[in-house]
């Protein structure tokens, strides 16, 4: 094996970034003033705002510095359950700053912006192709944002069909931003149990689902990292009252060439192009979080919409079913050129394999790791996989103090409590952008942790030892809120 | 594919752990009615150099300075960016790490965060902010819905020169759950009539925006007061974040809420996002703030350090009763705002907003000298009004053509002003740029 | 977490089913929460209460206790009008980990019903709903 990753380094100390610099310095240059200065009136004029002055040294020295305080997936090896942290390609950067796109004003007259608007028209149909539905929008600009304008547009087509709807069918597995975004339409969410397979069970759908009842909000795979293998059925009962299902595609990452989610059933679902499609979290956003959904509720999605005539594409703001607008332009642009990049030089069999890996690599964590912890389901997983701390229970030893160790071994722990149905959660998610290599490295010094559990728990209790900051008082933090300096 | 690290060797070592023979059989829990019958529909890979080639011509057919000048402000400017901003905001520990749940790794984040929230309650004038939201538009929803929460009412005004984009998001997030938006006129001056304001006893905010959709500076503090006196909170909107380089900040005039758009703050324009929704309000109103916040803390040697904090407002604790279904924020936009902030400095960001208030000033006198109706007489910024008269639009084309967008025609939102045309002038626009538009548009 | 033995509960005060208390009294009658509930709480970070003058029923809501990571729904043990909120929380959350039942009280009420104080359960009766 090759030796251990981590290791204490040379880590410097910054201070705050007004404690540097001194009154007159300047970090940029201006352009010459070749107008005549117009006085602007007094009355309506502050002294602005209270910016320290720095060099620019001051400021490259500042920001390399915090930023060596960060661990990235350019860093190592980041298995965080339900975030797909692949690899994020460097040319995706290149693309994204060509000044043609980098520069492009939003509201540019269509012939001027035929380049922007064709990149955004390709890439719904890539999206629409990859789930197998029928129409993309991609201007929510997150995963929760594209979650709300999902249900946006379920309330809009109850509401068009004459009767809305009160309640929302929500899983026990579900992610958090289920019920706040079902809040936000109105709906009132109804829990629903999973079954003892750690999956829907269709029974426990038909008990709750009712013509109040707008429909169901599920993720495929679940948040166990188990595929809902009864969901044409469930699809079938939610339809059957008149209701909708919802996806939370936070999970694509699994099933890209393998489901078809048009063909199961599903009526929207969104997706994460930080997550899936490799585009850079940038320490949480901006991301990206287009809705797919069925012909018949196209009528709907956000406006505008880029159309096509002939071989021009313009904007289309007339749509009179529309929910409206969910953001000032066309979503995060820039975000989508990189999703693009990414889905191009893929290709379909590029992504298939890309699933295909990501499975294989969750699978051969599970099976090499099971032995020494528990794990939540013993069935075989998709792109992720749950264990718990159970085991380390008799020592006491807590999930957060084994993901604190893990940093000490350099790498950026899993999820953890999370989903909420395993108690201690450990969900890991190794993406396909890791070698065999790697995730020995990683089962290695999972195991070394499992041991010290046994041996030298105090080990383990006061862990990290080598990052730049210990474990941090977050009770003081939330007591005496301290948000600015 | 240069990506995924397998060898064949390798994959049939790995599949022989997980206990089966094929990487199809990895997918045996998942129902063969469910599989995909086809392979997926999509163009052949592209190699790195033939990617370059595709997104070069793409990104070709998109009109850019120098070869076009764009007169077009409405919420996305044209400011320079130093190359430090680029450089250092590149840094691949910023840009490819996740939120930062776990402090003890994500140090850099946290204290560029904290810094950023410093800067932009600078800024502001107020005393909290958050870590970002989308943009300027959901930032100006979330502080609507904010002062719902807090207010207990179910009405909002807002006015009709708040950003019509951003008006018709606010109106995306609020009607569903069934409240009201009373839409406030303008007046001949180009600022917000707020005469109505005194009839409506239950609104729960007054929305305005500064400097208005016309580039008008509103005054705030005259409708904070009048917001105030029905007992309603006044929300402050921008699209401009410079201007408040120059002019006295909204909460300082009396915004409880001050929510807009930071993409002047170091952000290219990328065709309209990602940009940096801004947000923040008065200490008390704290708990309410919607999205993430970053708090200081000390770690348990006694060091300072950072960390998320107050989180049981957010939705993966709170769930429905969650103050927004919001779980990121732009922070990488935030962490170029704070990096942009920091290279002007307060004296830097006080000249470029002279200069930016004196380039449109200038442009606005020769157009007016050039004998075009100014109609607004309201103090502007770095954009305004100009009527160049209803008989204008092929002149618009034919300039178009020869690469000047000049202005964005109004009357697609506000019908009643035919002919009207919103310029912005930045930094960026020489003065020979400026004399070609106004010989160009006088013709 | 405390064993049942070591748990801190007052023979003065009556306990509710949702582990609030409450200290019988003709005009202003207190309520917090338990020792058992604070210790199942942890660290508590932040207090929400209600204004004075609300009145409020049995079982209603009258604010919620923050942890790092939970928010908990607190209740009314019986049924009344607020007449003072102890404002010493907003400054000093962590009395209700320290002082439960003394400095770490929430509410005051004027019961509405004292049938309801009668029906409350004492330190006995709690301590077996408890398990213990």
């Amino acid at each position: 094996m090759r030796a251990p990753l981590g290791t204490t380094g040379l880590i410097l100390n910054e201070p705050l970034l007004w404690e540097r610099g001194r009154p007159g310095r300047r970090g940029a240059s201006l352009p010459a003033a070749d107008v005549p200065p117009s006085p602007m009136d007094p009355e309506l004029c502050g002294d602005g705002p209270d910016f320290p002055d720095l060099s620019e040294v001051d400021l490259v020295r500042h920001f390399t510095r915090l930023s060596t305080w960060n661990y990235g997936v350019d860093t190592g090896f980041y298995p965080l359950g339900s975030c797909t942290m692949k690899y994020n390609p460097k040319t995706h950067e290149r693309q994204a700053a060509l000044k043609g796109f980098a520069a492009a004003h939003p509201l540019l007259p269509a012939p001027l912006c035929q380049g922007a608007l064709q990149l955004i028209w390709e890439l719904e149909r890539d999206l629409a192709a990859i789930t197998g539905m029928d129409a993309v929008s991609l201007q929510p600009a997150a995963g929760a944002h594209g979650e709300l304008t999902g249900m946006l547009v379920i309330h809009a087509h109850h509401q068009h069909q004459g009767h809305q709807r009160s309640k929302i069918i929500i899983p026990d597995t579900a992610h958090g931003t289920n019920p706040a975004s079902a809040a936000l339409c109105g709906y009132r969410p109804v829990a629903v149990a999973s079954g003892p397979e750690g999956v829907l069970e269709p029974s426990a759908i038909a008990a709750v689902m009712d013509e109040e009842t707008a429909g169901i909000m599920v993720t495929n795979p679940n948040t166990l990292g188990l595929f809902e293998t009864h969901i044409r059925e469930i699809a079938a009962i939610v339809h059957d009252k008149g209701g909708l299902v919802y996806a939370d595609g936070a999970n694509l990452n699994a099933v890209m060439g393998i489901v078809d989610m048009g063909a199961i059933g599903v009526d929207v679902i969104h997706l994460n192009l930080h997550k899936t499609f490799a585009t850079p979290h940038g320490g949480g956003g901006p991301g990206s979080g287009p809705i797919c959904v069925r012909r018949r509720l196209e009528p709907y999605l956000p406006v505008p919409r880029v159309a096509k005539a002939g071989e021009r594409f313009h904007l289309e703001a007339d749509r009179p079913l529309s929910i409206g607008r969910m953001g000032a332009f066309h979503g995060h642009f820039g975000v989508m050129v990189k999703a693009y990049s990414y889905i191009r030089s893929m290709g379909a069999d590029g992504l298939r394999r890309a699933s295909e890996l990501a499975v294989l690599n969750a699978n051969y964590v599970k099976e090499r790791l099971k032995k020494d912890f528990h794990l939540a389901y013993d069935r075989p997983c998709m792109h992720e996989c749950v264990f718990s701390d159970a085991d380390q229970a008799p020592f006491k030893v807590t999930t957060l103090d084994m993901a604190k160790r893990l940093m000490d071994y350099g790498f950026h722990p899993p999820t953890i409590y999370f989903p909420l149905v395993v108690h201690g959660a450990i969900m890991i998610e190794p993406t396909e952008t890791e070698s065999k290599a790697d995730l020995d490295c990683f089962v290695a010094a999972m195991q070394a942790i499992a041991e010290e559990a046994r041996t030298e728990p105090e080990t383990v209790h006061s862990a990290p030892h080598r990052t730049k900051v210990r474990r941090l008082d977050e009770v003081l933090a939330a007591r005496k809120p301290c948000l600015i300096g | 594919m240069r990506y995924l690290p397998h060898t064949p060797e390798e994959i049939q070592e790995m599949l022989g752990v997980v206990g089966v023979e094929s990487l199809d059989q990895l997918f045996l829990s998942i129902p063969p009615s469910c599989r995909r019958q086809s392979d997926l529909n999509l163009p052949e890979a592209l190699s790195e150099w033939a990617l370059d080639e595709r997104m070069d011509r793409l990104a070709a057919r998109t009109a850019v300075a120098p070869e076009v000048k764009v007169f077009l402000g409405a919420g996305s400017y044209d400011h320079f960016i130093p190359a430090a901003v680029d450089a250092l905001a590149g840094r691949s520990e910023f840009l490819t790490a996740y939120t930062p749940y776990q402090p003890e790794i994500s140090q850099g984040t946290l204290q560029a965060i904290y810094e950023y929230q410093t800067l932009a309650c600078h800024l502001m004038g107020t005393e909290v902010a958050t870590a970002s939201h989308y943009d300027g538009a959901t930032a100006l929803a979330e502080a609507l819905l904010m002062a719902i929460r807090k207010t207990d009412r179910r009405r909002v005004a807002v006015s009709r020169l708040i950003h019509p984009h951003y008006r018709q998001v606010v109106a995306t997030y609020l009607h569903p759950a069934g409240y009201e938006i009373v839409e406030l006129p303008y007046r001949s001056d180009g600022t917000t009539d707020l005469s109505a304001v005194a009839g409506e006893g239950d609104l729960a905010a007054v929305a305005l925006q500064s400097p208005n959709f016309f580039g008008c500076i509103e005054d705030l503090a005259a409708g904070a007061a009048t917001a105030h006196g029905v007992g309603a909170m006044l929300v402050a909107g921008f699209t401009e974040a410079l201007a408040y380089g120059l002019l006295k900040s909204p909460a300082s005039q009396g915004a409880e809420i001050v929510a807009g758009e930071g993409q002047s703050l170091g952000l290219a324009r990328s065709f309209g996002g990602p940009g940096l929704g801004m947000l923040g309000t008065r200490q008390v109103h704290m708990r309410s703030l919607p999205g993430r916040l970053v708090g200081k803390t000390v770690d348990q040697e006694g060091r300072q350090g950072f960390v998320l904090t107050l989180a049981t407002r957010e939705q993966h604790i709170r769930r429905e009763r969650a103050t927004s279904n919001i779980c990121t924020n732009n922070s990488h936009c935030a962490l170029r705002a704070v990096m942009y902030m920091a290279a002007l400095g307060k004296t830097g960001f006080r000249e470029l907003a002279v200069l930016n208030h004196d380039k449109a000033a200038y442009l606005k006198q020769a157009l007016a000298a050039a004998g075009h109706r100014i109609p607004f007489s309201r103090a502007t910024f770095n954009e305004f009004v100009v009527d160049f008269g209803a008989s204008f639009e092929p002149v618009y084309r034919r300039l178009q053509e020869a690469g000047i967008v000049a202005g964005l025609p109004l009357a697609r939102y506000y019908p009643e002003l035919e002919g009207g045309y919103l310029l912005c002038a930045t930094e960026t626009a020489s003065r020979q740029d400026l004399d070609r538009l106004v010989k160009e548009v006088s013709r | 977490m405390k064993e049942i033995d070591a748990l801190n509960l007052p023979e003065d005060v009556r306990y509710a089913e949702d582990h609030e208390w409450l200290r019988p009294s003709e005009d202003a009658a207190r309520i917090g929460i338990s020792d058992y509930a604070q210790d199942q709480l942890g660290d508590i970070v932040y207090v929400e209460l209600p204004a004075v003058g609300r009145r409020l029923t049995k079982g209603e809501e009258f604010g919620t206790v923050e942890s790092v990571k939970a928010v908990s729904s607190l209740y009314m043990p019986v049924g009344g009008e607020v007449t003072a909120v102890n404002e010493q929380l907003a400054e000093a959350p962590e009395l209700v980990n320290t002082d439960p039942y003394g400095q770490g009280w929430m509410i005051e009420v004027k019961v509405t019903d004292v049938a309801e104080v009668a029906a409350l359960m004492d330190r006995a009766a709690y301590l077996k709903a408890l398990g213990g």
